[in-house]
């Protein structure tokens, strides 16, 4: 009964969704705040109708209802509570409804926003609500979690096992929260090509509209990605973080199209100037979070991360992206060229960096995107295969990046208007120095010797010192007494520590991922109870191996001894192969020994034989050096989107000056 | 009873129904087993999804590593190896796909997209500037004495908030 509460529910939303943009059109059109008013109740209470579908969907889920097809397919009763409750997002279904709850909840956010402008705002719910059609049309006719199944089964098919883990079961939510909040980005985009104000004033004011959601999109889908990442570094047990995996790629694509948007936001919103273009990341980065659920859920990409869906429902994805990105690209075709924002910049300037930093961006974001379709392109037009992994983007990502980071410390130094060139240089010499002494100590420090590795590790150095060469400059550290300078960083606005924050991250991260990627030491062995394996400066004692019953598994469970070879502190791991007999896989699950920055990685692999017929397991062990800073770097950079986002002058309601300005 | 099941169960289970893969054997030298070991990275296991040889835990993945390293032990260069996985598995076991009339377009364009967003920013910033008149001299002198006056009465918070 309950369950046909959460189908009628998801059918509610979707008429509620369509009336809300039905009433925000007719309101638009009679400029009538009477149908705005309702357009924007409508929203509201679409938001209400997915949450209570949603929350029927956990309660089956919680209580294992295998009468509901989904259900049945995704859980089973012996699972752990919160892997039962998280299945509920484990599955396609499952996933879209989450996807259409953040749509519909940030459209009623979007719905109570106060002080847009009333034809801005209407048209932008208007927008949301359109969105909110497909989507949960989508779900209602094609993907609907509420099915039922008659008869029921006595139990179900389980979760597939590997996602059943902590970090897995909080990366969808995550990461749909970013994927989804660009949405809104879009709706006041296409709300903006359709208002598409001549006067000056009215860019600043869309700018600083868009950059809240922009920036608090982009922080939780930093926090998702990375969440993924580690998933895949200690679920999947191959040592890596990152495989520029098709899927990996999906989520990444929004990601560095958000990241253009909030700096071009902020020209948009302090100059008026580039308005076309904010508008067009705006769209872009909605479309790539589009694109990457097409990819993910449609079958057309093999992946570890990809359900399996059918090609017809893709190809219905398909259509709504196609008609939705269509749409609003072709929006932008006819009045972008109407679109004027504010007066002419000067190339050295702070405007003048943060195109910089959009060239960049952008052209790293269509160099992931030619290297994840390009495979499925060139199969459908000539029908070779071919694979595109790692070396690629190392040869074409990571240099457009690495350029992008050694512009970046200049950027926040420069003023507005009119840059001094030579004033920044003066103000970054200090941190430049101490980066190349930084990258000549990373030469020397690890074995063996790579000159691009310290090279990487110098514009690692160089993105978190030139981030601290800002705070110093703008607190003038040393050029005043202590007290003053305590003083001028109180009195620092949050946005700024932000920015800071976000850039040190990524130097952070760039650290971590320089020196795990070439310096790493992996070694295998096959080894009987009581031998080692030796990776670096690390060697690994296996101790025993015990089988262990788990709620839902039975686990081969090694006891690991990791020590350093010339003495020290040995601590024990334990590493497990789990066998999880409702679906009849196995996983394994790392041991991981946090050396302070490293990783010792252990992978307990199967059962063997030594040569003299003594029972053996094979085991893998990395040694990951500065692998702690590859997960913390976007945490950090993450933190510093908050802060921005909760700097006084961005809360809307709250602007001092006006668009006059 | 259900315990024992289960238990019987894990052990085939664990025990892995198919035969498990032989083992790697590294090769003695130390500089030809870094070698394979850099070619496992670039090598897709051609069953798996996007993995790496080095990576992937499929039987078919062990028989290339072997190969590898079996080519690498007879003396052959890493580009020999390569195109012989090339002439056995064709492009799509290399995860850095070959520059040929094919892919011109994947390997270049990353650059084209480079000179596109410039040439695209350029225009935008090249059209707004048409709409203001250059200031004349005479006004961007006026105009330097002005800020260059500003500069000095600024309080010294002012351009810290200005960000």
């Amino acid at each position: 009964m309950i369950v046909e509460l959460g189908a009628f529910a998801l059918v509610l939303a979707l008429v509620l969704s369509a009336l809300q943009t039905a009433m925000a059109v007719a309101g638009r059109m009679r400029r009538s705040p009477v149908l705005a008013g309702a357009a924007e109740g409508a929203a509201i209470a679409a938001a209400l109708a997915v949450a209570v579908a949603f929350g029927v969907l956990i309660l089956a889920f919680a209580v294992s209802d295998f009468s509901v097809a989904n259900v049945a397919a995704n859980s089973h009763t012996d699972k752990p509570m919160l892997y039962k409750v998280a299945a509920a997002w484990g599955s396609h279904e499952g996933s879209l409804v989450l996807w259409c709850l953040v749509l519909t909840v940030f459209g009623a956010v979007l719905a109570r926003a106060r002080n847009l402008s009333f034809g801005l705002k209407i048209s932008a719910v208007g927008t949301q609500g359109m969105l909110g059609v497909l989507f949960l049309a989508f779900a209602v006719f094609t993907s609907n979690p509420f099915e039922r199944l008659n008869p029921a089964p006595f139990q179900g098919a389980s979760l597939n096992p590997l996602l059943q883990d902590p970090a897995l079961a909080f990366h969808p939510p995550m990461l749909y929260a970013g994927y989804v909040g660009f949405s809104v980005c879009f709706s006041l985009a296409v709300a903006a090509l359709i208002e598409g104000r001549a006067n000056a004033s009215f860019w600043p004011a869309w700018g600083r509209w868009v950059r809240p959601w922009a920036l608090a999109s982009w922080s939780l889908l930093t926090v998702g990605i990375t969440m993924g990442a580690f998933w895949a570094y200690y679920e999947l047990g191959w040592g890596g973080w990152w495989f520029w995996d098709p899927v990996e790629n999906a989520s990444f694509m929004p990601w560095l199209a958000g990241a253009a948007l909030l700096h071009s936001a902020v020209v948009t919103e302090r100059r008026g100037a580039l308005a076309g273009w904010t508008t067009f990341l705006a769209l872009l980065a909605f479309t790539f979070s589009m694109l990457g659920a097409f990819l993910v859920r449609s079958g057309v990409l093999t992946s570890v991360h990809a359900f399996a869906v059918d090609p017809e429902r893709g190809m219905m994805l398909l259509a709504v992206l196609g008609v939705t990105a269509g749409a609003a690209f072709a929006l932008f075709a006819w009045r972008s060229p109407q679109l004027r924002g504010g007066g002419q910049f000067a190339p050295v300037s702070r405007e003048g960096a943060l195109v910089l930093n959009n060239l960049f961006l952008t052209a790293a974001c269509a160099t992931v995107l030619l290297g994840t379709l390009y495979p499925l392109i060139l199969e459908a037009a000539s029908g070779a295969t071919i694979s595109v992994g790692p070396p690629y983007f190392a040869l074409t990502f990571v240099p457009l990046m690495a350029v992008a980071f050694l512009i970046l410390p200049a950027g926040p130094l420069l003023a507005w208007k009119r840059g001094d060139l030579k004033g920044v240089g003066q103000r970054l010499a200090v941190a430049a120095g101490l980066a190349i002494l930084v990258a000549l100590a990373g030469w020397m420090a690890f074995e063996p010797r790579k000159a691009l590795s310290a090279a990487g590790i110098g514009l690692g150095g160089w993105l978190v010192l030139g981030s601290l060469a800002e705070v110093a400059e703008r607190i003038r550290l040393f050029r005043t007494g202590p007290a003053e300078s305590l003083r001028r960083a109180r009195s620092l606005p949050l946005g700024s520590w932000g920015t800071v924050l976000a850039h040190a991250g990524l130097g952070v991260f760039v650290l971590g991922a320089v020196v795990e990627t070439g310096y790493r030491v992996e070694a295998a062995r096959t080894v009987a109870v009581g031998e080692t394996v030796t990776a670096g400066r690390y060697s690994v004692r296996l101790d025993g191996v015990r089988i262990v019953e788990g709620p839902n598994y039975l686990s081969e469970r090694g006891d690991l001894t990791v020590s350093l070879r010339d003495g020290g502190a040995a601590r024990v791991v334990t590493a497990e192969r789990r066998f999880f007999p409702a679906g009849g896989q196995t996983t394994t699950e790392v041991g991981l020994d946090f050396r302070g920055l490293d990783d010792v990685y252990v992978v307990l692999g199967e059962r063997g034989q030594t040569a003299a017929g003594a029972p053996a397991w094979s085991v893998r062990v990395w040694w990951n050096p500065w692998a702690r800073l590859i997960f913390l770097g976007p945490f950090i950079m993450a933190f510093g989107g908050v802060l921005s986002l909760l700097d006084r002058r961005l809360r809307l309601g709250l602007g001092k000056r006006k668009a006059a300005t | 009873m259900k315990r024992a099941l289960l238990i019987a169960l894990a052990a085939v289970g664990l025990m892995a129904a198919e035969p498990p893969p032989a083992p790697d054997r590294p090769l003695p030298d130390a500089a030809q087993e870094a070698r394979a070991k850099a070619l496992f990275a670039d090598i897709r296991c051609v069953v798996c999804q996007h993995e790496a040889i080095a990576d992937s835990p499929a039987g078919i993945a062990a028989d290339m590593r072997r190969l590898v390293r079996e080519e690498i032990a007879a003396g052959r260069t890493d580009a020999q190896v390569r195109e012989d996985l090339v002439r056995r598995y064709g492009d799509f076991v290399l995860f850095k796909p070959p520059v040929r009339a094919g892919t011109w377009l994947l390997w270049f364009g990353p650059l084209a997209a480079l000179l596109a967003v410039a040439a695209a920013l350029l225009a935008m910033a090249r059209r707004r500037g048409e709409g203001t008149p250059a200031l004349s001299p005479d006004e961007e002198a006026r105009l330097a004495d002005i800020l260059a006056s500003q500069e000095d009465r600024r309080d010294p918070d002012a351009k810290a908030s200005d960000d």
